[in-house]
């Protein structure tokens, strides 16, 4: 059995999948001061009668490091950078503790100045004294050669906790991304360290000795080690556990549009053929720009908790969240409430819930039905047109998802796929005022759990090949190799091929899971005085993204149950 | 924070699946490892600058500027059409406003092909400034253009499109004509009797610096385009000059690049030639884009740079001089220039023998212009190429006056079909392009 955990903004939702499908499903309040207990809590409540030996693996998809980075309670982390010509450095300072020191790459690997040990060795010293346990350390064109990046850590490493080379981040060019990306690491890794070892920690008490996995942005896992590691991997995953539990029922071929309804927010993404589409180059979150891969999804404020009120005349909705509806507590009118009036929804305090749309109706001049109607009419309008606007953005600019980049490609989704809390009350409207073809994930309200625990561990690996040099390499797996200068491009893929299973087997993927797509393979001859002398070869390869293979069943079985 | 001080947009087209041959210096890798650099960069993540995609160019474009012969498909590949979309993508956004600047990094180039084209010459088959111009002059009705070629190579195909156009300065500035390919560039170019003197040469001696370039842009480009006024400042921004550049024999440098493109302040700055490609061009456009966007640029520079090493001698330094005062000199006088070279004269008549290096291709022509106060003049050329080709073409100008547009309609109705494979009209007030065809 699998356990599928997503920490949400309200609730942390959390199911026990086994070969006949759901077996159990819980949701708790999330206590984003205390997420290690209310991890722990979803747990016991959802292996309750459960032998923990049953258990075959946990994924979590947690807001820990997002929260951390949102709140601007990272840790210090200290950066050595080697930039060369170019931009200068200064501008891509993390702040306190970013050390630029002497020593350049060119663009095809070749050194153009040695690294300055002496530097090197002042600005280690400098960040001991300001008690920087955690270094990055980052050299543009690093990915093209590593060995100012290693030479640097090898140099430092017996002074510090931990060491964070660059080119092991990505494969991807952007110097100013690697050192975003990999500060981030840094700075996030001791919070991730110590709260997952926690969760590993009472999870082996209660007999539960399975194999942790971490959800990441893109909708693929990794396990445990790796997200120690790596742990920048684990931002914003939560959109990706409400996306990951949709496609399986996103229309092929089609274009769907996915709107998980929150209490405070909506996410939305987009799937093409039942492929989540990407952001270009990495995640965007506060001043960083990152290489961590991620869906591409929006979050608006609007949500059945979000605040009503009516503001120069106008109806306004969110994007504030005040508290729980009234009718549920809460002090503020929301469109929840509006649903009570409306008699879709029971269960809650429905007299209070009318005294807060009652409120709304008196400055509008209308009776709390018209009141409760429009405040839900228009809050599924603003959603809509969010998405719009969504839409939009993504066809500005190449369209990427995980499988390929769709050069030239414009989006036109014709579904929309709904699931979170409310998203039953919502299905009915948006049918009733747009032309999209609408439908509700089964256990919708779990949905994102679900998508937890079905997604597959991924990864990716870039290979260089210069044949003029006799060598190739892929920095993410610090390998590093001389080839045949008669290497094909087929051979290199082989070898990508080879690298990217090794590198997933490792990252704790399932052999029936290694569906791989090549995202980019370029060759060049390279000429030089009217001679070819070498060739050039790029090849960027993943395992894809989805669901794990012989879990579709188990995607299938829940949607007839 | 980083961030350009003026918005704008890039267009990359770097036709990695195109060359002229496979050891040619126009091959697919050219721009490779300017878009590495580019990329490793995080250029396009700062805030001000935004990635544009290149358009295709659509028939009509290339026929306002072209007489393509036998027609556009015969002389143009995929990747002709989109670099010269690419520089109407960017000149399309720098006239709605939505960027200040741009840049089009795109090839193949264009600067050597010029109006009339039978094949590749310099590498060039289409000349993508002027399909860019001749596309923004129609759409948002500007009027003077100013095209500043620094590519190391004289811009002799612009020069042959601007030649009569009185509302367009041209002004190259490259390696003297004596020592380089196309040979042509000389400081006496300066343009037909109707618009004599907006087209300037400045040829300069090998092995000229960042010294003498800054000079010719202070002292010669600026003081005339202070005076010219024009609505759109175009840069060929030829790569050439470069003193790694194994086709030339200059000695500039990035920093010079961005310097000069920092006094220039272009509009749209088109990518023309520039070889070096990996000693060179990356470090070249990084210092370009930088010193559009508004960016500190001092940093950037290539690996094996050593000012002193590039010094200009006194001898280029006073040649530099000599060169930009014949320019200034040309263009003061160049009204009284035009009174005087066309007196009398009805029509004004040239022959021209031009050779199509990539395409090993010779084409004689016979031009005749109609001598007019009012406008540029209806052109007429009688074109002969040596792959049996004999095409007569004309062309109204935009702002013909109603006499020429008389004459140049009478040329094309009234022209002897038994004599060419075609004819052909280039009606550029109606925006038409008309053929006869046997
Ligand atoms: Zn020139
Ligand atoms: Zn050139
Ligand atoms: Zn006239």
């Amino acid at each position: 059995m699998i356990i599928g955990l997503d920490v949400g903004g309200t609730h942390t939702d959390v199911v026990l999948l086994s070969q006949d499908g759901l077996e159990n499903r819980s949701k708790v309040l999330t206590d984003t001061g205390d997420l290690f207990s209310t991890i722990v809590t979803a747990i016991e409540r959802i292996t309750e009668n459960v032998d923990p030996r049953q258990i075959h693996h946990t994924v979590l998809s947690t807001t820990l490091t997002t929260n951390a980075i949102v709140e601007g309670k990272l840790s210090p982390a200290g950066m050595i950078v080697t930039s060369g010509p170019g931009l200068h450095p200064d501008n891509f300072s993390t702040g306190d503790h970013y050390h630029p020191v002497s020593g350049a790459m060119d663009h095809s690997g070749r050194e153009i100045q040695a690294v300055d040990e002496n530097q090197v060795r002042q600005a280690a010293e400098k960040m001991r004294t300001d008690g920087i346990e955690h270094v990055g350390v980052v050299g543009k064109f690093s990915t093209r050669n590593p060995e100012h990046e290693m030479k640097i850590s090898r140099l430092i490493e017996p002074e510090f906790a931990k060491v964070f080379p660059g080119h092991r981040t990505s494969g991807n060019f952007s110097f100013p991304r690697r050192i975003a990306t990999t500060y981030l690491n840094a700075a996030i890794y001791p919070i991730h360290k110590q709260f997952f070892e926690a969760v590993r920690d009472s999870l082996t008490e209660k007999g539960i000795t399975a194999p942790i996995y971490i959800l990441k942005a893109d909708g693929g896992t990794m396990d445990f080690n790796t997200s120690i590691d790596f742990p920048g991997q684990s931002i914003l995953s939560g959109p990706a556990a409400s996306v990951m539990g949709s496609v399986a029922f996103a229309e092929d071929p089609a274009e769907t549009i996915v709107l998980d309804i929150g209490g405070t927010t909506t996410d939305m993404a987009v799937l093409i053929n039942r492929v989540p589409v990407l952001v270009p180059h990495g995640i965007e979150i506060n001043q960083f720009k990152t290489h961590i891969r991620a869906l591409h999804t929006r979050s608006v404020g609007l949500g059945g908790d979000s605040a009503v009120r009516i503001q120069n005349g106008e109806l306004v909705i969110g994007p504030d969240r005040k508290g729980p509806a009234m009718a549920y507590g809460g002090s503020d009118p929301t469109p929840t409430d509006a649903l009570f009036v409306l008699g879709r929804v029971d269960g809650g305090d429905a007299k209070n819930a009318r005294k807060g749309i009652q409120q709304i109706a008196d400055q509008m001049g209308a009776s709390a039905e018209e009141a409760a109607r429009q405040i839900f009419d228009r809050t599924c309008r603003l959603i809509l047109e969010q998405a719009d606007e969504m839409v939009r953005a993504i066809n500005s600019k190449p369209v990427y998802t995980v499988r390929e980049a769709l050069e030239g490609h414009q989006i036109k989704p014709g579904h929309l796929l709904v699931l979170g809390g409310p998203a039953p009350h919502f299905e009915e409207h948006f049918r009733s005022i747009s032309d999209y073809n609408v439908s509700r994930v089964p256990q919708w309200d779990v949905a994102n759990a679900i998508g937890t625990a079905l997604s597959r561990t991924t990864c990716e690996v870039t290979l260089f090949v210069d044949t003029y040099r006799c060598r190739a390499i892929a920095p993410e797996e610090d390998f590093s190799e001389s080839v045949n200068p008669r290497i094909t491009a087929a051979e290199a893929r082989a070898m990508a091929h080879e690298l990217l299973m090794k590198k997933a087997l490792r990252e704790g993927a399932e052999t029936d899971d290694l569906e791989t797509d090549v995202l980019e393979e370029l060759e060049f001859n390279m000429i030089r005085n009217f001679q070819l002398i070498g060739r050039n070869i790029r090849i960027k390869m993943q395992v894809r993204p989805g669901l794990k293979h012989d879990l579709q069943e188990i995607a299938r079985m829940i949607h007839n149950g | 924070m980083l961030f350009a001080k003026h918005q704008t947009g890039l267009v990359f087209f770097p036709a990695f699946d195109w060359a002229i041959s496979p050891t040619h210096p126009e091959r697919e890798e050219r721009l490779l490892y300017t878009q590495d650099q580019i990329m490793e960069e995080g250029i396009l993540d700062i805030d001000g600058i935004h990635e544009l995609k290149a358009e295709v160019v659509e028939i009509a474009d290339v026929q306002r500027v072209h007489f393509c012969v036998p027609d556009p498909w015969k002389v143009m590949t995929e990747s002709h059409f989109i670099s010269a979309g690419g520089a109407k993508t960017t000149g399309k956004a720098v006239m709605n406003r939505s960027i200040e600047r741009g840049f089009a990094l795109v090839r193949p180039p264009g600067h050597h092909a010029m109006r009339v084209v039978h094949g590749g010459r310099g590498f060039c088959n289409v000349n993508n400034e002027a399909i860019m111009i001749e596309y923004l002059r129609r759409t948002y009705g500007i009027r003077r253009v100013a095209v500043i070629d620094t590519d190391c190579h004289h811009g002799d195909g612009t020069q042959d499109i601007y030649w009569h156009d009185r509302d367009t300065l041209f002004i190259s500035i490259h390696q003297d004509g004596r020592t380089l390919y196309p040979g042509s560039g000389m400081a006496d170019e300066a343009g037909g009797p109707n618009a004599y003197g907006t087209t300037l040469n400045i040829p300069l001696p090998p092995y000229t610096s960042q010294e003498g370039f800054i000079h010719v842009i202070q002292e010669a480009v600026l003081p005339i385009l202070e005076e010219f006024k024009p609505e759109l400042v175009v840069n060929s921004a030829g790569q050439d000059n470069h003193f790694t550049d194994p086709l030339t024999n200059m000695n500039f440098c990035a920093q010079g690049y961005a310097r000069m493109t920092s006094l220039l302040k272009p509009d749209i700055a088109v990518l023309e030639g520039g070889y070096s490609i990996e000693g060179a061009l990356p470090y070249v456009n990084v210092g370009i884009i930088l010193a559009l966007a508004g960016i500190d640029f001092r940093y950037v520079c290539e690996p094996d740079y050593n000012p002193d090493s590039l010094r200009q001698t006194k001898e280029i330094t006073a040649d530099v001089k000599i060169a930009c005062q014949r320019a200034l000199k040309t263009w003061k006088n160049r009204e009284a220039m035009r009174e005087k070279l066309i007196g009398n004269k009805k029509v004004d008549e040239r022959r021209c023998n031009i050779f199509y290096d990539t395409d090993g291709i010779y084409e004689n022509q016979f031009e005749s212009l109609q001598l007019c106060a009012d406008c540029s003049g209806a052109l007429k050329i009688d074109s002969r190429a040596d792959t049996g080709a004999h095409v007569l073409a004309v062309h109204i100008p935009t702002n013909a006056c109603p006499r020429c547009i008389d004459i140049a309609n009478q040329w094309y109705e009234s022209a002897n079909l038994k004599k060419f494979d075609a004819i052909y009209l280039q009606d550029r007030p109606e925006d038409a392009y008309r053929i006869r065809k046997k």
